[in-house]
């Protein structure tokens, strides 16, 4: 596939994540960050996040798996889930947490547990969809071109 | 780029190249800036050291908060700002913002994805100088080093002010910090803090003032030695003359003591409750001060944030206490009313420098309506002024509920503002007013939620006058409505527009034009900077161009509206006081001039929010120029080319002597009305 192939599709692809509701302009940012210094800081960021979130995911499913469910526990890592999230702009992941964290407010183990199930598979999601994202990326570097620069005008 | 960076300029304002190139001239501060950050999440403390990275700042980072505070103790002046988040493992981020404001001093700004009112007001108790919201945008960050700067600036207000009186203000303070801060009016606060700031500073100054001590730093085992005194003596009992007795520590003084207590009474007191503080400070406030300066300045900035916090419109009640507090004379209703007009705002930035006018601009103010409704139509306005500032006011009001919806859906703001230039706000103005008001919404929305909508908002609607003209409250207000947000950033935008404009009055020409415009143009500090560059082009005055802020002024809607009534008159009265006293207006206007820089550099900040202000200078450029364009059309008889310039100078003077509107070149040594050309 050609190089200007590549980027329109990288442009959809880009475009259709952020319609999709899986990014937010957040991840714009992200990107405006990145620059000849840190080439690669959004796959960095990425990374980081997902290696945070599968931590915090885990220590959910233990706390919820308690005999008696430490609410304040499990909210505090919603919490911080919520914000790591946001952050890199993983719009789904985030408006899970929100749920979820009224959830944890009306300590509602049930409930909790569904959306832990439902944050668990949009992270899975977003993973993904970046990753796909990347590697597109990569496939245009290597073809020589450059990442087009992500507007958006909805 | 930021536009909003109207840094330095603290200097003097002589005109808008100046500022400018105060912009180039000035050493590269911000660049530099050393900065703390503190948070517990990998990934966002990644994200917020590459974005400070960005900002040229020199980050330091940590992921717990103890080893922040060992990081701080090692090196008490290895660091400008820190940026904690509030949920960590191993300290509560309030709990740590006590301990940094205990011991070092430094300003400190709280972060969190948490942005319910009541962390945010906790923020505000614990005297943090800012809250942001995650997602942090880099804009919000770009802005940090107002914080710096004010801190360091009230500090050295405190050393020239009061010196002299320090001592025995003191022991008043103490006691009129709990009288004040209870009717803690949001446009209070920023001036309480300040003078909290000031007279600690004051104390601990080792400065010219023959009277200022050596600054004491407050380590861990000499804060611990205090406590165990205190808890020797007994809280109630604990007087700094006893206190000091028995730590038996040399070269410690009365003073250090006392000011130190203070503040850790007051951390006490969070601790307790702040419902309960306020309860003290509302009855305590109530008693009629000698409204000194002093007496004011003294309340504490915290007690009054909470209370300005808890009060409905933060701006207003600031701006009330404020005037109260400043207000030597009677607080014509200003001290009492914690929650004021809107209008109020702007007087609040007048009595810091000077008293009387922010008493007249506070009855102005109060009589105005507030700014949302429509209604806000200065008494002084003329019918058709009033039409036109009508028709402004629709657009915003639409504008509004946009900031709104945008504030509501950041990514949707920030998709928008995306597509736009980012920092080139200014040079959209050819854009309809809507797609603008997004964009620049969304980018200080983006960062900060509400505050940031609001600041938004505030650039917007207040075209940017002159550096630091607070847009007047007017504006502020009207993004409060919409936007729901009470968030420093107004807050801290007021100040600074009102009162610049006042003083400038006096002592130029220009200066009027900027105090009315900035009066008029309710919460767009920031963009002063650009209005000024803008100005300059049509006018040759030495400030900011009053055209551009007239025309912002009568654009937007309702706040303008009754700012521009306000101003005028309030101007014009207080020029022809300041007149008087050329003396006085010199200094006034130095001190304004400072104060508007500064504030111009808090605005970006919100006082406490801040980080806001960025957008607000760059929104308050766009929006001026947008409006600009209607409002020819709107003005009824003004001339073409000036629309603003000519409606304020018309209702102005008018006002006054009932002179035509102003030409460009008039002089305005004091307030020679004469040559203006009706």
């Amino acid at each position: 596939m050609e190089v200007g192939q590549m980027q329109r599709q990288w442009i959809d692809y880009t475009r259709s994540l952020f319609i999709e509701g899986f990014l937010d302009a957040q991840f714009l940012q992200l990107e405006q960050l990145q620059d000849d210094n840190n080439p690669d800081f959004v796959v960095e960021v990425v990374s980081l996040f997902f290696q945070d979130s599968h931590k915090l995911l885990n220590d959910l499913t233990v706390a919820l798996d308690q005999k008696s469910v430490d609410f304040k526990m499990v909210d505090a890592h919603v919490h911080q889930l919520k914000g790591s999230s946001s952050s890199i702009g993983a719009q789904r992941v985030k408006n899970c947490c929100i749920a979820f964290r009224n959830l944890c407010e009306e300590q509602n183990i049930d409930g909790c547990l569904k959306c832990l199930h439902q944050v668990k598979q949009e992270c899975c999601l977003v993973k993904n969809k970046l990753e796909t994202l990347f590697r597109l990326e990569q496939q245009i570097m290597a073809a020589g071109g450059s990442i087009p620069l992500m507007e958006l005008s909805f | 780029m930021n536009l909003s960076n109207g840094r330095g300029s603290m200097s003097t304002v002589t005109s808008g190249a100046a500022v400018k190139s105060a912009d180039a001239v000035s050493d590269q501060f911000p660049a530099g800036l050393r900065v703390l950050v503190v948070d517990d999440d990998p990934t966002c403390l990644m994200i917020l050291e590459k974005m400070l990275r960005t900002c040229l700042y020199e980050v330091t980072k940590c992921n717990t908060a103890e080893k922040a505070l060992t990081l701080l103790r090692k090196n008490k002046n290895g660091f400008d700002i820190v940026i904690s988040d509030v949920h960590m493992p191993d300290m509560d981020g309030f709990k740590l913002l006590e301990h940094i404001g205990l011991e070092m001093d430094l300003p400190v700004i709280m972060m969190s994805a948490d942005d319910g009112k009541n962390v945010v007001m906790k923020g505000v108790t614990h005297g943090a100088c800012d809250y942001l919201i995650k997602p942090v945008r880099i804009e919000a960050l770009k802005n940090i080093w107002q914080h710096v700067v004010r801190k360091r600036k009230n500090e050295w207000r405190d050393t020239e002010q009061s010196g002299s009186a320090e001592e025995g203000d003191r022991q008043q303070k103490a006691s009129d910090d709990a009288d004040y801060s209870s009717s803690a009016n949001e446009s209070n606060w920023r001036n309480s803090k300040k003078r909290r700031d000031e007279e600690e500073e004051a104390e601990e100054r080792d400065d010219t003032s023959t009277l200022k001590k050596p600054r004491v730093v407050w380590s861990v085992e000499l804060h611990q030695q205090f406590v165990a005194a205190v808890d020797q003596l007994g809280i109630d009992k604990a007087v700094p003359k006893k206190i000091l007795e028995l730590m038996n520590v040399p070269g410690l003084t009365r003073e250090n003591v006392a000011s130190h207590l203070q503040k850790y009474r007051l951390y006490l007191r969070r601790l307790s409750g702040v419902s309960q503080h306020q309860n003290n400070m509302n009855s305590s406030f109530m008693n009629p001060q000698d409204a000194t300066f002093g007496t004011i300045s003294s309340i504490n900035g915290i007690d009054l944030q909470t209370l300005a916090a808890a009060g409905q419109l933060p701006a207003q009640s600031l701006a009330t206490l404020q005037a109260a507090g400043l207000g030597r004379s009677a607080p014509k209703g200003g001290l009492p009313m914690p929650i004021m007009d809107q209008r109020n705002l702007f007087s609040f930035e007048n009595p810091r420098l000077r008293f009387t006018e922010g008493q007249q601009q506070q009855q102005h103010l109060s009589n105005s309506k507030p700014v949302n409704l429509l209604h806000g139509i200065p008494t002084n306005m003329e019918p058709k002024q009033l039409a036109s500032l009508h028709q402004s006011s629709q657009p915003l009001g639409n504008m509004t509920v946009r900031v709104n919806a945008s504030t509501q859906s950041n990514p949707l703001l920030m998709q928008m503002a995306q597509s736009q230039p980012r920092g080139h706000m200014l040079s959209e103005n050819t854009g309809p007013h809507l797609p603008r008001l997004p964009s620049s919404l969304g980018q200080p929305s983006a960062s900060n939620g509400t505050s940031n909508a609001l600041m938004g908002r505030n650039g917007i609607a207040g075209s940017t006058r002159a550096p630091g003209y607070n847009p007047i409250s007017q504006s502020s207000s009207m993004m409060n409505f919409p936007i729901n947000q009470t968030t420093e950033m107004p807050i801290s935008s007021f100040p600074l527009g009102s009162t610049p404009g006042i003083s400038s009055i006096t002592t130029k020409g220009s200066f009027q034009e900027e105090v009315t415009s900035g009066i008029k143009r309710a919460g767009g500090f920031v963009p002063n900077y650009d209005i000024f560059s803008e100005l300059q082009k049509p006018h040759d005055w030495e400030v900011s161009n009053p055209s551009l802020t007239y025309n912002a002024a009568s654009q937007h809607a309702n706040p303008l509206h009754g700012n521009i009534d306000v101003s005028p008159s309030v101007l014009v009265q207080q020029s022809f006081s300041s007149n008087q006293q050329t003396g006085q207006s010199r200094d006034a206007n130095t001190m304004i001039v400072k104060p508007i820089f500064s504030a111009s550099e808090s605005m970006e900040q919100g006082t406490l929010q801040n980080q806001h202000l960025n957008t607000l200078v760059t929104d308050n450029s766009i929006r001026v120029k947008t409006e600009r364009i209607p409002d020819a059309s709107s003005q009824t008889n003004f001339y073409p080319e000036h629309y603003g310039q000519e409606d304020l100078m018309s209702a102005l003077l008018k006002q006054q002597e009932g002179i035509g509107p102003a030409e460009n070149d008039f002089d305005f040594d004091g307030y020679s009305l004469d040559n203006v050309p009706v």
